[in-house]
């Protein structure tokens, strides 16, 4: 795994130091409100609803056991027992007091962590696929790429001030899991004809009000030019992105105003100019940054495992766990495990402080002291042996995070909502948990198959709902609150944006009108092997319509 | 009808101004302000502390008064004056309970 070089123990020592000494300054009144804001945002500290909110972050979703006990710590002494973990890979403590935060930074410090690109109008930390570095169908761990660029963008003295928010995803397989054409910059691995590493680059994705798919600038850049053409995008957009309106200062208005060929060129043009600088990336970088992130040695065994078979004719909760929560592993005898963090009727993301506790004993027992948190708000060890998975459920039954429900439809990503959430229009986490409640039942989750529902409390879009299959924005109308449906989204690899079906839906309403939607799936899809995504594709939006509003 | 409402900075908590710029912790003793320049009055106290680094974020909000209760109209402000719906078990609900 990636450990601090000196630098970045400096770094991040100095920073916890200033911020120590800005809380001081603000509550001994040297600082006022406006002055102090911006300096804790840069530190991860919003204020929400209730209380101030501080937003952990977990650099391309990887941390391990030490790690993970930390942030069972920080929830149980300085919050009130219990982190969020969200779709940007990153965990959110609700309850922090003002006066705790340098403390708590302090002891995120001690463990190599930190709250720094949580916010701001800077490069965010950059999101990688959660089975990076173990997925069979992987060209190459995309974290080597995603942590060069992490140390490339901190604190890069050129894009402190950007226009607004950048986001880069990542991923190293065909099969794109980190949701990269709706990120600012998305990058996914690639192999020429000569079998040389590099990247196929989407520019000007994103969600929020305006969503937009990205667009292709680049189907093979070579690994020795990703700085200097990540260096060529954002300068482009730092010179030309809007700064008169935030609501159009993202990248993605650039590229739409623009023009894509002629940003393409802007871009180009700007990349020849630097191509051969300083940025240039030495194969010898790339290989000793690799090593960082070298997998855990892993003994090749059986593909398939005798305790595990048994145990699957037995036990139906075992049996659906194994057949919804495993990712195929490169190396035979071994899997990715998802720890679901959706319980049925349970708030999606929550976990506990002993749940925490109970995840970094499990990676260190279990999984090589190695955890990934996924933008789908789950938990996942990448490096299991199959034989190890009976006794490893078992412990998972008694932490309450066993559910065996990963890309079924009570998998759902919900952001905070007007529960926390200062900006929201309306609740999503209680959507979340009726839908949950509604399809809980295990026969009927699996007959439904893989249906991603995802769920916005406003228009910003945190809840990812334009790229569910099922998505839901919730709004308000003369002071109700009140949901807007969209349908058709995806964020893999063919990704889309949904399209509104028509009026919203009142809360009572709107977890009716998701089971109208699967009843009409389930009534009309070509087999089980068709999901409500390829069925939605074939059908298109009339008979998804007919049954919310009747025939026109 | 209007109370004032911000949050302690030290801690975050939601208060509201009640008598004596003091700010509570209950909107039950808030202090209602009707009339804009009564309004503009108390959004003027707010300010001052917030100058005195004891609140942030200070803004008016609608309420209602019903036989002397004081209830806030909008969805929001009632999340906030109680606590998440999804946790009864935190917020201000819970010191009510305990209370
Ligand atoms: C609770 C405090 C939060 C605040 C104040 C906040 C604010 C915002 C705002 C203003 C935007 C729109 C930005 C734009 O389009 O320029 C946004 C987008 C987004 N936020 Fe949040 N957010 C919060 C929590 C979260 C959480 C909990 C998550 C993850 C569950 C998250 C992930 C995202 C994502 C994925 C987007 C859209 C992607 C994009 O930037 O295009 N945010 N957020
Ligand atoms: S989508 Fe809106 S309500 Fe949800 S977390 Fe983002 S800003 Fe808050």
């Amino acid at each position: 795994m990636y450990r601090y070089d000196e630098f970045d123990a400096n770094f991040v020592s100095q920073r916890t130091e200033q911020f120590k000494d800005q809380v001081r300054r603000r509550l001994a009144g040297e600082l006022s409100e406006d002055e102090f804001k911006p300096l804790r945002l840069m530190n991860g500290l919003y204020l929400q609803l209730h209380a101030y909110m501080l937003r952990v972050a977990i650099p391309y979703g990887t941390l391990n056991g030490r790690q993970m006990r930390k942030l069972a710590h920080i929830a149980r002494t300085y919050d009130k027992g219990y982190g969020h973990f969200t779709t940007r890979q990153n965990i959110q403590f609700n309850w922090p007091k003002l006066e705790d935060t340098p403390k708590i930074l302090e002891e995120l410090a001690d463990v190599e962590m930190h709250a720094i690109q949580t916010s701001g109008n800077c490069i965010r930390n950059v999101t990688a696929d959660h089975f990076a570095g173990a997925a069979a169908d992987e060209i190459a761990d995309p974290r080597p790429y995603a942590e060069i660029l992490r140390q490339w963008s901190s604190l890069h003295p050129e894009f402190s001030f950007l226009p607004r928010k950048f986001k880069i995803a990542i991923t190293g397989a065909p099969n794109d899991r980190a949701a990269v054409q709706v990120h600012d910059i998305g990058l996914q691995l690639a192999r020429n004809e000569a079998g040389e590493i590099g990247f196929v680059v989407f520019v000007g994705g994103g969600l929020g009000r305006t969503p937009m798919i990205g667009r292709k600038v680049r189907d093979f850049l070579p690994e020795e030019d990703l700085l200097a053409y990540s260096e060529a995008i954002l300068r482009v957009y730092n010179r030309y992105g809007r700064r008169d309106n935030k609501y159009k200062a993202r990248i993605k208005i650039l590229v739409h105003e623009t023009g894509l060929e002629e940003l393409k060129a802007d871009i180009e043009a700007e990349f020849e100019r630097i191509r051969f600088g300083v940025l240039r990336l030495p194969d010898e970088e790339v290989r000793r940054i690799e090593a960082y992130f070298a997998p855990p040695p892993l003994e090749v065994g059986e593909t398939v495992s005798g305790a595990v078979e048994n145990r699957k004719e037995t036990d139906a909760a075992f049996a659906q766990f194994i057949a919804h929560n495993l990712n195929p592993h490169r190396v035979p005898g071994y899997t990715s495990v998802t720890f679901s963090m959706k319980p049925i009727g349970g708030i999606p993301g929550d976990a506990s402080d002993a749940q925490m506790d109970a995840i970094a004993d499990l990676a260190e027992e279990f999984g090589h002291d190695e955890i990934r948190i996924s933008h789908e708000q789950n938990v996942i060890l990448p490096h299991v042996r199959l034989e190890d998975l009976p006794a490893l459920f078992d412990r998972l039954v008694s932490a309450g995070i066993a559910e065996g429900n990963a890309g079924l439809i009570t998998d759902i990503i919900a952001c905070p909502g007007m529960d926390y959430c200062a900006l929201a229009t309306a609740r999503s986490i209680p959507v979340a948990q009726r839908i949950s409640e509604r399809f809980g039942a295990p026969d009927r989750q699996a007959d439904i198959g893989e249906l991603k529902i995802k769920i916005s409390g406003c228009i910003n879009a945190c809840g990812h709902h334009h790229v569910g299959h099922i998505g839901i924005l919730g709004l308000e109308k003369k002071g109700e609150e009140f949901y807007q449906v969209t349908l058709g989204g995806s964020a893999n690899e063919n990704a889309s944006i949904g399209e509104i079906v028509g009026r919203g839906f009142s809360s009572e309403q709107v977890v009716d009108a998701v089971e109208k939607l699967v009843d009409t799936y389930l009534g009309l899809r070509s087999g089980k092997e068709e999901t409500f995504l390829e069925a939605y594709r074939r059908l298109g939006e009339a008979p998804f319509k007919e049954a919310l509003y009747g025939a026109a | 009808m209007k109370v004032i409402t911000a949050n302690r900075l030290l801690n975050g908590d939601v208060v509201w101004l009640g008598d004596n710029g003091s700010w509570v912790e209950r909107i039950t003793l808030a202090r209602v302000f009707e009339g804009k320049e009564a309004v503009a009055e108390g959004l003027a106290e707010g300010a001052e502390a917030e100058r005195n680094q004891e609140v942030v974020s200070v803004y008016e909000m609608d309420v209602t008064v019903e036989d002397g209760i004081v209830s806030p109209v909008r969805l929001r402000e009632r999340i906030r004056a109680t606590g998440p719906t999804t946790h009864p078990q935190f917020g201000k609900q819970a010191q009510a309970v305990s209370a």
